[in-house]
């Protein structure tokens, strides 16, 4: 936590496939990394608690001299890449620029070098009589990082999405208009895998907004768009994947049509699920579930927070109907979570159809505490600690949430908090 | 406020709301409602303009929108000039209908006034960044999109080409990469296949003078988007 706005805002959270590290990225630039403390009979109270493990100036703001244009240092995305030896890895990127970091561990460190002293200097050759091996001695732990990659210049639009592929070799980034992919060791070239530009601008109707490769199968990725489609590609049928192989689109509904229909299809996140036969796509009302089977409609519609349909003027006034909130699954895909409005954030149970809203505050949670669901009121009863519509704060929005790969532990990103919530008595998953 | 489906109301209802009351229409119209969020959007598209960093899908979204009541109001034959005793009014006039719209929409649901942050009429939507190397640079390119926020609201409400080039005469446009400047402007397209709902009880072809305004319109913000 930090001072209140500006540059301390949480801007992206991320796991890593263990959920021993957790990365989170902000406005200014820097990825704090969290680690799980292991449980110690020593410390009960302490046990798979979260504390900072690394902290690290990621990306600086830029000045682009031809366009005249300032380039944004926020962190919009962190990958961690499957860890193949000690030391972590992870991509992380703003508008522009990809990084590839190197995090490692030192604990200990060598003594009794023969031509250094203690602090380093040079011996007075001299006085050296005898030869010794030097040995390692245990250390205080000591993380560092470093970057190993920069991949510049692939960009001309902005950044909105980054996804390592299952083959461990390659990524993609996405930015408005195009796709590339890219090679982790190489950094002077990227493949366009998808461009939606059209030759003249003027024509430009729809955006890419979010894109993910596929958990297991390394030539499938999927793309979403401000139009609320997906795009389901093969690379393998052609170079430029512009075909799609899937189009994921559901019919508009006639009745509920509006000048801002468009704008709330708008896809903010899409989410493979673990098991790689879903996805899970975000839009301004609604988290929806798709069948990689079917794509003429989504098999599961949840409602994040209706009570904003007769409220879309007010929020395309004051913009928050282009707020891109994030969707989340948990670890066997059976519940699904994602961010709203006044520090809410909302969990769907799929099998048993059952919903609750929660908050992130410190009033809300003090440690060890049971959060309460909470309850927004739309006219009618109200109930005593019901919150009405006209009481949400809009300034207050969890748009980047993430839940543990395999345990009920969760990271909200409040502003510029970030919230681990963790369900002790329901550890193992359904 | 916007119900969930804008309803047309009746031809009649339409009259009677714009014939003028000096008061708040109890119930703004339909037509009221459009033009309100037209004018919303045009000035959300010029903001972007003059943003550092324009917000690519953002500007696609608004732009879609405009483009669609453009073409509704077309099919209604409502795409008319200002009427010339309007002329005089000042822009603001346009966007307090915006403040009165949502403020009678939020009474008429029953749930009070909430703190739903409405900016006031006129008010730039915020955007928290701030270049610290300025706009004002040596960057003579730049220039072009400090005009004040007046000068883009008259020059939109003449809606005459002439003005509008004047606005971006001093734009030297060999400084950009044309994705650049594009990013973000996305002009008006001709009108295509026309929305499905929304079909007017009583609607007058478009006339010749509905079409010659409509190309107006277009050819502004085409000269917004060639720069």
């Amino acid at each position: 936590t930090g001072g209140s706005g500006g540059p301390d805002i949480i801007s992206t959270v991320e796991f890593n496939h263990t959920g021993e590290l957790l990365a989170t990225g902000d406005k200014g630039g820097r990825v704090v990394i969290f680690q799980r403390e292991p449980e110690s009979k020593n410390a009960p109270h302490s046990q798979g608690e979260y504390d900072v493990y690394s902290t690290f100036q990621s990306h600086e703001p830029e000045f682009d001299y031809l366009k005249s244009l300032e380039i944004e240092e926020k962190i919009n995305k962190i990958k961690w890449l499957p860890q193949q030896n000690a030391a972590h890895s992870l991509l992380s990127t703003n508008d522009k620029t990809i990084k590839l970091w190197k995090i490692t561990e030192r604990d200990k460190r060598p003594e009794g070098y023969n031509l250094k002293d203690e602090e380093g200097k040079l011996k007075d050759l001299s006085t050296v009589t005898s030869l010794q091996v030097p040995v390692l001695k245990p250390m205080d732990l000591m993380v560092e990082v470093s970057p190993r990659r920069v991949f510049a210049n692939g960009h001309t639009y902005h950044i909105n999405s980054i996804s390592v592929n299952s083959d461990c070799e390659t990524y993609m980034s996405a930015d408005d208009l195009r796709i590339n992919l890219w090679h982790l060791a190489i950094t002077d070239r990227s493949f366009n895998i998808v461009d939606i530009k059209p030759a003249n601008m003027e024509d430009l109707t729809e955006v890419i907004t979010a894109s993910e490769f596929h958990p297991h199968h390394c030539n499938l990725f999927v793309y979403s768009s401000s139009k609320g489609s997906l795009r389901l590609c093969d690379m393998r049928a052609a170079a430029l994947c512009d075909k799609h192989s899937k189009l994921f689109e559901e019919p508009e509904d006639p009745s509920n049509r509006s000048f801002f229909s468009e704008i709330i299809s708008s896809v903010s996140d899409v989410k493979f699920s673990h098991s790689g036969r879903y996805m899970l796509t975000r839009d301004y009302l609604t988290v929806k579930v798709w069948d990689l089977n079917m794509e003429a409609r989504p098999i599961e519609t949840y409602q994040v927070h209706d009570y904003l349909r007769s409220k879309l003027c007010s929020l395309y006034e004051n913009d928050c109907i282009f707020d891109k909130f994030e969707c989340a699954w948990n670890g066997s895909d059976s519940v699904i979570m994602t961010g709203a409005y006044n520090n809410f954030f909302r969990m769907f149970d799929r099998n048993t159809k059952r919903d609750v809203t929660l908050e992130a505050s410190r009033e809300s949670s003090k440690p060890r505490a049971v959060l309460k669901p909470r309850r927004v009121c739309v006219g009618g009863k109200r109930r005593r600690d019901d919150i009405s519509v006209d009481s949400l704060d809009f300034t207050k929005k969890i748009l980047h949430t993430a839940w543990h790969p395999a345990e009920n532990i969760i990271a909200i990103a409040a502003t510029n908090n970030l919230y681990i919530f963790q369900d002790k008595v329901n550890s193992e998953m359904h | 406020m916007f119900a969930r489906g804008l309803k047309r109301k009746s031809a009649e209802d339409a009259e009677d709301a714009d014939g003028g009351v000096a008061g708040v229409p109890a119930a703004p119209s339909y037509t009221l409602q459009r033009q309100s969020l037209l004018d919303m959007s045009l000035v959300k598209l010029q903001l972007c303009h003059m943003l550092v960093e324009p917000n690519l899908c953002r500007s696609v979204l608004i732009a879609n929108t405009v483009r669609q009541i453009q073409e509704e109001m077309t099919q209604d034959g409502t795409w008319r000039v200002v009427a010339p005793q309007a002329a005089g009014r000042a822009p603001l006039d346009r966007l307090v209908s915006t403040e009165i719209l949502c403020r009678s929409g939020r009474e008429q649901e029953g749930e009070g006034d909430g703190p739903l942050p409405d900016p006031a009429p006129g008010q730039a939507p915020r955007r928290p960044q701030s270049s610290p190397w300025g706009l004002d640079g040596s960057r003579e390119g730049r220039g072009g999109f400090q005009k004040s926020l007046d000068h883009i609201f008259e020059t939109l409400e003449n809606k005459t080409p002439g003005s509008v080039e004047e606005l971006f005469s001093d734009v030297d446009s060999s400084y950009y990469d044309l994705d650049a400047v594009l990013t973000g402007m996305v002009g008006g397209a001709p009108a295509g296949p026309g929305l499905p709902a929304f079909a007017p009880a009583a609607a007058a072809p478009p006339s010749s003078t509905c079409r010659s305004d409509l190309g107006e319109l277009e050819h502004a913000v085409e000269i917004l988007v060639e720069t």
